[in-house]
């Protein structure tokens, strides 16, 4: 209970902190300030027609994602930066949300450097490429692409000490975001429509449960390394069948509570980046509603061949390993896979590059393919292509509802 | 990348140098070219020592065969390391769509340097192979190993002549120098130092196979604090493709309010 209490009153400080920060520094005036942002265009296509009534084969999307800065004379700033995306075919892939609005202050302590972040931001942890396994801070935005790589913007507390040991965090979560799900119209979605109106938490204190989270992290020459513990509500749901309003089955999400001890690691060495990121977890229900704590990892490298054809062209290498100890009863689809990628990067004016990826299931038939590709057209204009191939997907795969859901998309972006 | 780090980069060293110490004439008697070559390269870097750091905006003006421009825009933060090698940030303006991408280097005078990427998109900072050395930075004609950290020891020195300077009032001496390092795409460079102040005025750069790549040409130099020499302008021209490179220093500050704290992995994410 109490921690619902300091979770409210951390979210009046949240608040407090924007007009603080406008008064605090007291004949300090406005010194920088900044206006950028993004709108894009995109279309999806899919190729196969829907198992579901009511879905479409193609899309239509507009994004807006506008970003304020102001920065006063002490260098400490106000970031402001909502996001808009209106979808023609999924009402609940239409939304909006606050990807940052936060107050920075920062400044040095004898040795140290300390900073502070307060109000809604994005966090990122971890070095893999084909699964952000440790990275627990934010929601995934889960309607804007299935990569699971948007993120919600997430309230917090974030302090940070920095000195010849490393880098200590301390993260204060006092309000939790629900995971978003895609519309009974909308492409992409598991086969029993999730009914978010619905969702349960583990905790009494609901949204309002105080999450929290450490991190230390150091670069130690070709080593870079993060140790994390985090406890409090669990980002991934899990899912029970209940009925909605129209007595029609539906998912219906669960919030558990959960404590995560994380490492992730990078060696860099040459052209060759090995990675690691692994946890253990526990308060999680296996895919059997059961609690069992486990183990899970991603492992691999990338290596570059820089000038590979023997022009500016790079060519990349990736392979990952994925790992979960539940095994047939995980709730991920990555319990175990290889994932692996080439990624072409052809330096020329345009930036372009192409990254196309493969990730195999090592017990099952199930095979996805990814590609991604980007060519700036202008100063201000980029093009994007994306695109991902469901093959094989077996029957008992979590991803069995995404089987005739490949799809291929285009999106154009203006920058300013 | 350090990239910009003048202080060390021998290629740009010379571009810097400041006129605290006369050159004092011929010290030895049978002084070999490769003696000399490195005397004159070690001078030049001593000249240039004691900036602390800087701040300069850099505008990259790009053009292909076709005659066709495009620009690239973004700002540079150094500081000095004698014992070590610098530090140094830079955060990416335009293109638009690389706007708040930042890259922090850590060099090194004798190891791989360490280079971290961040994105704002994901907010995600990423440690990138620094073994880089011949592709291209940015899509124009610099390499990164135009733009890093060039270490003295990184390199071996012949001087060849001395001749008047492109330009024609000053004496140039003309060296040439070879990267030790195979990851390089040089077998060699050929640079104009005048003996005056130090300044490099052009280069050429010779591929793997030996032929004339690229020619960097610098019309003007200016100096800071009464000492330290920087270029205005750089022209690198590409003999193979035809395409150049015109890159334009501004705004260079010395001596802002910057030390080892404003060049880590947290104040990397807080890079404008």
């Amino acid at each position: 209970m109490y921690r619902g209490a300091l979770a409210l009153f951390l979210g009046g400080l949240l608040l407090l902190a924007v007009p603080v920060f406008m008064a605090a520094p007291v004949g300090a005036e406005t010194v920088f300030q900044e206006l950028s942002g993004r709108f894009t265009v995109e279309g999806r296509y899919f190729p196969q027609s829907s198992i579901q009534s009511g879905q479409r084969e193609q899309s239509a999307s507009v994004v807006a994602e506008p970003e304020a800065y102001l920065e006063n004379e002490a260098g400490h700033g106000l970031q402001f930066k909502p996001f808009l995306r209106y979808d023609s075919a999924d009402p609940r892939r239409t939304h909006w949300d606050i990807r940052e609005a936060y107050g920075l202050f920062f400044g040095e302590f004898e040795d140290s450097e300390w900073e502070l972040r307060a109000g809604i931001d994005k966090v990122f942890w971890g070095v893999a490429e084909s699964r952000h396994l440790v990275d627990v801070i934010n929601q995934t935005d889960l309607v804007e692409t299935p990569d699971q790589e948007e993120k919600l913007g997430q309230p917090m507390v974030h302090a940070t000490w920095l000195n010849d040991y490393g880098a200590f965090e301390a993260f204060a979560l006092p309000y939790f975001r629900k995971r978003t799900f895609q519309g009974r119209a909308g492409r992409l979605r598991t086969a029993l429509h999730v009914d978010g109106e619905q969702t349960s938490y583990e905790s009494a204190a609901k949204q309002h449960h105080l999450d929290l989270a450490a991190r230390y992290s150091h670069s130690i020459d070709a080593l870079d390394f993060g140790l994390a513990w985090f406890e409090g509500t669990n980002r991934s749901p899990a899912f029970s069948i209940g009925l909605d309003e129209n007595g029609s089955p539906v998912l219906l999400p669960f919030y558990e509570q959960m404590r995560q001890i994380s490492l992730d690691a990078q060696v860099t060495t040459g052209a060759w980046l090995l990675k690691f990121e692994s946890f253990w977890r526990d308060g999680e229900r296996n895919a059997l509603a059961l609690e069992e704590d486990f183990f899970a990892l991603v492992g691999g490298f990338e290596y570059t061949w820089y000038g590979a054809f023997g022009g500016d062209t790079d060519l990349g290498l990736l392979l990952e390993f994925l790992y979960d100890d539940r095994g047939e009863r995980s709730t991920v689809v990555t319990e175990g896979d290889v994932f692996s990628a080439v990624r072409l990067a052809f330096n020329d004016e345009a930036s372009t590059d192409i990254l196309f990826g493969i990730m195999q299931d090592l017990d099952k038939p199930t095979r996805s393919l990814f590609i991604e590709a980007n060519r700036r057209l202008s100063d201000n204009i980029s093009l994007g292509l994306e695109g991902t191939g469901f093959f094989n997907v077996d029957d008992n795969d979590g991803q069995f509802s995404l089987r005739r859901d490949s799809f291929l998309q285009i999106d154009l972006t203006y920058h300013y | 990348m350090n990239i910009f780090s003048l202080k060390s980069a021998a290629l740009l060293s010379a571009l810097s140098l400041s006129a605290m110490v006369a050159f004092s004439g011929n010290p030895a008697v049978a002084e070999t070219p490769e003696e000399k070559g490195l005397r004159i390269a070690l001078e030049g870097e001593a000249r240039d020592k004691g900036f602390g750091n800087y701040t300069a905006d850099q505008t990259m003006i790009l053009r292909n065969k076709r005659g066709q421009e495009s620009e690239r825009n973004l700002r540079i933060s150094v500081l000095e390391d004698e014992a070590d090698g610098d530090k140094s940030l830079i955060v990416f303006n335009r293109p638009r769509d690389v706007k708040g991408t930042a890259m922090l280097t850590h060099s090194h005078k004798v190891e791989d340097d360490d280079q971290w990427l961040y994105l704002p998109a994901l907010k995600r900072v990423k440690r990138i192979s620094s073994s880089n050395k011949a592709g291209s930075f940015m899509g124009s004609e610099f390499a990164y190993e135009d733009m890093t950290s060039q270490e003295i020891e990184k390199y071996t020195y012949r001087w060849l002549r001395d001749e008047p300077c492109p330009g024609g009032e000053l004496t140039c001496w003309v060296s040439e120098r070879s990267p030790i390092d195979k990851k390089s795409g040089y077998t060699r460079q050929v640079s104009w130092v005048d003996q005056e102040e130090y300044r490099i005025w052009k280069v050429e750069y010779y591929d793997r196979k030996n032929s004339h790549l690229k020619t960097l040409t610098v019309p003007s130099h200016q100096q800071y604090l009464g000492k330290h020499w920087r270029a205005d302008e750089m022209m690198m021209v590409n003999h193979l493709t035809g395409k150049s490179t015109r890159l334009i220093w501004q705004n260079y500050a010395f001596g802002a309010d910057l030390d080892d704290s404003d060049f880590t992995k947290v104040s990397l994410k807080r890079a404008r």
